[in-house]
């Protein structure tokens, strides 16, 4: 498709925009008024199109994704559900979409004290007992945590601890923000079963342990059984123990971190509590610590005195604080939905997310295995995910667990998570969220089994795959060697360059 | 009035799950177990949790109406704080696009054949945004302003061949983009270098010499915190001359008027960062917005962050696609360049949109405009003696020193001020105590001439008060200026 450079033509305008009230003359005042070395010379050269062009142009873009309101989407470890229109709407609300940051306290109350119930709600389902709302997505929400527990250390002049164990099924952020904290890594593996080696951990451990990053139920899609003796492990040496919530939504309302012995943890808004991914963002990551870490959590937090009325916390009454992360203070919009999905759900509606996240996860299992496909954990339960692996039809027809994952788009179903964890061979991390009915992942497990007949039958078919997406297979090697990340001037200036309107 | 809620909606429940009783007994005959408490049977019964403290749900209408009961005191303010967010007018067709389920509730685009949309948009942005800034390459944007910062500080660091680690970076940068710069990257033997700003220009001070000898990088704010205009053609040559980066962070709605980063000096800037949300976010209370982050391609294996590049299809149709994702955490885990996973997509798709719309004549409207408007105030403004702090030209933002003689302080004024309905700045004492006289005032293209006036008489009604408490405008004649009700 044509890009909207390429729609462009010079001196056309899209008309309602723009702020055209002033007069040539005070235009020009206004501008001989500026510093004239500071000036731009050249015209940007932006796009120059009507109202409709754009309109029309971003809507058949728009047309050329999957989504979850248009596609099933069951990619392991990102909780595709449901985003409640009503939770949107919320965030939307007049008075809140144009609440400056900096506004002072007097006029910003039901904001804070929204902020403040999401805190107190926050704390409650993970069992934890103070959260900052602050951290903006995932990864920042590591980040604060892992800095947490170095502040913690530091703040009792503890500074041999320079080692983060992580298991190796982890999220590739763990290691990564490890490393922005300054720790070493130090990977344990898993055993056959999909639970950490305890013994591998024991050795592991000791006087340099500043602490362990986990993930429960763990990217295996199972849940780690012996979690309580790892806390226990962790706790003896003096290390600190860090919850990725990335798959918080398979317990929700079934078991609590904060019960499980971990110290802190972030969450991800932009999956449990259903707000939209946004094609890759933002999100929202909140941290929650125990009564250990929480003086160290990131500012500004909203506080609420005996008044009823609420204020930010800032370095003066938190002077242990790790910090601020964001300029102001974090993802309101994001936040704003959490706050909308929690109400409407409540207490019973939360428990069901798990409930029912785990129910559709064990049943598209049970079928898919039935099916023959192959487990690659086949003696536990599933959690809200679970692993097939395609070992068996790679070797036996040359067919991978990305040709699958390829041919599966041409049936309407974006592909589930392939090759992650790295630690299982040809596979896939399937997660088909609390919001999928029944005939949807039946559908799933039909396609499938078509799918896997065409490999027996016709490999090649897979290899080319997909055939009815806007594009077919993408040459990835290409884009990395040609490095075109910006479209070249020339093909879409279409000699009109002589035309370009001058600055002033 | 406190929102009750009526006490039939507290049965109720909503957790959006499709399932029947009867598909429920199926799928548990499927599995082969009773009840899906067995589904559970992994998890130690010492750690099951039985139920949340958190009350029954409500319907939607029943939340909508909680939150909007709680907005609506913060409705209708007349708003000129900017410090980092600016209120800009947003077309409405920017959100109404981005609105549309396929953008909303698409995920990452890592399976290119189905998000040629997220990624061609992305590509049209990464082309946009080097036009601004007059750079070569971009990434899919970081979280906000301030950690794009921080990421451009570790990417200089990590681009350095001699492993220099001190980066100069003025007090007249955002205290909270310094605050975050400071957290991020503590841990990483990077050394912050403050240097002053000048007390009567309001810029960097212009007394450095030569730069330290294991110096890497200038950071360099425009407009800077103050709304000031730094130097900064000569502050670039400067910084070439001695072998340093700069890293240049500006507000993206001052290069429709001001020279891209790109051209700064002979050289122009070497890494480009700032804060998007004046290109189609809202205020929305701090966030979601979106950090960009511009560069040379010489530097780009260096960048944090999602890239989308351009290829072909096995048919040799134009795609587009994630690419040098080996720089990237869930290739290279703790060697990865950041730990970044995410970008604003959708924050991203509003700027996309909101540029299309407004083109380079659009942008510098708004931009003049703002200007012009914030000049405006400062003239009516000067019969009450309050007139800039700094001598240094300004784009649309600027420091207002409250006069001495003034009876209340500029913070007691500023909460009278805002009693009535007017918020006239951030008071600069927050950011440094030199500066406890001060107001930091953005006028942007939304402000009418009545606005203005609004402000003006709010202000003056103030002092009046102060002076003679007979001679003041009544309060409701003033409130009906700004549409609201006392």
């Amino acid at each position: 498709m044509k890009t909207i450079f390429e729609k462009s033509r010079s001196g056309r305008r899209a008309g309602a925009q723009g702020a055209g009230s002033l007069s040539k003359t005070e235009s020009k005042n206004t501008v001989n008024s500026l510093p004239a070395h500071l000036l731009r010379k050249d015209p940007v050269l932006l796009p120059e199109a009507s109202e409709l062009q754009v309109v029309r142009h971003y809507t058949q873009l728009s047309r050329r994704n999957f989504s979850i309101d248009t596609n099933f989407y069951p990619l392991g470890s990102c909780t595709m559900k449901y985003n409640p229109r009503g939770a949107h709407r919320a965030a939307m609300t007049s008075g809140w979409v144009d609440w400056h940051p900096l506004s002072p306290e007097e006029s910003s109350q039901g904001a804070l004290q929204t902020l403040f119930e999401l805190q107190e709600a926050l704390a409650e389902v993970t069992g934890m007992q103070a959260v900052s709302l602050t951290p903006m997505a995932g990864a920042q929400g590591e980040f604060a945590g892992v800095a947490m527990i170095r502040a913690y250390h530091e703040s009792r002049n503890d500074h041999q601890r320079q080692e983060i164990i992580v298991p190796a099924a982890a999220h590739g952020t763990n290691p990564a923000t490890a490393v922005m904290c300054g720790y070493k890594v130090r990977e344990i593996p898993i055993n056959a079963s999909g639970d950490v080696d305890i013994d591998a951990l024991r050795a592991a451990v000791g006087p340099n342990t500043a602490g362990l990053m986990m993930t429960n139920p763990s990217t295996c899609g199972v849940f780690e059984r012996q979690v309580a003796e790892i806390a226990q492990i962790v706790h003896e040496v003096g290390g600190l123990l860090y919850y990725d919530g990335a798959n918080l939504n398979a317990i929700l309302g079934q078991a609590r971190p904060g019960d499980m012995g971990f110290d802190v943890l972030h969450l991800n808004l932009h999956k449990t509590f259903a707000t939209p991914h946004g094609g890759g963002g933002p999100g929202a990551g909140p941290v929650a610590a125990n009564h250990r870490l929480a003086p160290f959590l990131p500012i500004p937090r909203v506080g609420c005195d005996n008044n009823k009325s609420y204020f930010w916390l800032t370095e003066k009454d938190a002077p242990q604080t790790i910090g601020r992360l964001s300029t102001f203070q974090g993802n309101f919009g994001v936040l704003a939905r959490a706050f909308a999905y929690i109400q409407i759900l409540g207490s019973e509606g939360l428990r069901q997310v798990g409930e029912f996240a785990t129910l559709n996860a064990n049943y598209l299992m049970a079928r898919l295995e039935k099916a023959g496909f192959q487990l690659a954990f086949p003696n536990r339960r599933a959690t809200h995910e679970f692993i097939i692996s395609f070992e068996q039809e790679e070797k036996k027809w040359g067919v991978t667990a990305m040709d699958f994952a390829k041919r599966l788009l041409d049936f309407g179903i974006h592909a589930p998570t392939t090759y992650f964890p790295l630690l299982v061979p040809e596979c896939w991390l399937i997660e088909p969220t609390e919001t999928e009915s029944k005939e949807e992942l039946d559908h799933f497990v039909e396609i499938l089994i078509q799918i896997r007949q065409e490999a027996e039958q016709d490999a090649a078919l897979l290899k080319k795959a997909p055939f009815t997406t806007s594009v077919r297979r993408v040459d990835e090697v290409k884009a990395a060697r040609e490095m075109i990340l910006t479209q070249p001037l020339a093909e879409w200036m279409l000699g009109e360059l002589s035309s370009v309107p001058s600055p002033n | 009035m406190p929102f009750i809620i009526p006490s039939f909606f507290k049965e109720s429940y909503m957790s959006y799950i499709p399932h029947t009783t009867h598909e429920i007994e199926q799928m548990l005959e499927e599995i082969g177990v009773s009840s899906t408490e067995d589904l559970f049977d992994e998890i130690p019964n010492s750690l099951r949790c039985d139920h949340f403290n958190l009350g029954a749900g409500l319907n939607e209408y029943q939340v909508l109406r909680l939150c909007g009961e709680r907005a609506k005191p913060q409705q209708n303010k007349l708003n000129f704080i900017g410090a980092g967010a600016y209120e800009h007018s947003i077309p409405a067709a920017v959100w109404d696009v981005v609105g549309r389920g396929e953008w909303m509730t698409a995920y990452t685009p890592y399976q290119a054949e189905a998000s040629q949309g997220t990624l061609q948009l992305i590509f049209e942005f990464q082309t946009m945004i080097t036009q601004l800034t007059g750079m070569e390459v971009a990434n899919a944007s970081l979280y906000d302003g301030a950690t794009a910062l921080a990421e451009a500080v570790l990417m200089a660091v990590r681009s350095s061949k001699q492993g220099k680690r001190r980066i100069l970076i003025p007090k007249s940068v955002h205290p909270h983009y310094r605050e975050v710069v400071r957290v991020m990257t503590q841990w990483q033997g990077i050394t912050l270098e403050d240097i002053d700003w000048d007390p009567i220009t309001g810029q960097i001070t212009n007394d450095l010499k030569a730069a330290p000898e294991d110096a890497l990088a200038l950071v360099l704010p425009f407009p800077n915190a103050f709304g000031v205009l730094e130097e900064v053609h000569q502050w670039v040559d400067w910084a070439h001359d001695q072998n340093l980066m700069v890293i240049a962070v500006v507000n993206p709605m001052a290069l429709a008027l001001f020279e891209a980063p790109g051209h700064w000096g002979k050289t122009g800037a070497d890494i480009v960062v700032g804060e998007g949300q004046p290109m189609g976010c809202p205020l929305s209370g701090g966030g979601p917005y979106f950090g960009f982050m511009c560069t040379r391609k010489s530097l780009v294996r260096h960048l944090p962050g999602r890239i989308v590049g351009r290829s072909h299809d096995l048919e040799g149709k134009v795609a587009y696609t994630l690419t040098l994702q080996a720089r990237e955490q869930h290739i290279r885990r703790s060697k990865a360049t950041s730990n970044i996973c995410t970008n604003q997509g959708l924050a991203v798709s509003a700027a996309t949109v909101f540029m299309s719309l407004l083109g380079n004549a659009g942008l510098r409207e708004i931009a003049i405009a703002s200007a012009n408007n914030a000049r405006a105030l400062v003239a009516q403004l000067q019969p009450l003696g309050i007139k800039p702090r700094f001598t240094a030209p300004y784009f649309y933002e600027v420091a207002l020193q409250i006069p001495s003689q003034s009876e209340k302080t500029a913070i007691e004024l500023s909460h009278a001020v805002t009693a009535q309905g007017v918020h006239a700045g951030l008071c600069l004492e927050t950011w440094s105590k030199e500066l406890d006289d001060c107001w930091l005032t953005a006028v942007t293209e939304t402000k009418s001439a009545e606005d203005i006036n609004t402000y003006v008489r709010a202000v003056e009604n103030i002092m009046h008060l102060d002076r003679d408490p007979q001679a003041a405008i009544p309060l409701s004649a003033l409130a009906s200026c700004v549409g609201i009700t006392t």
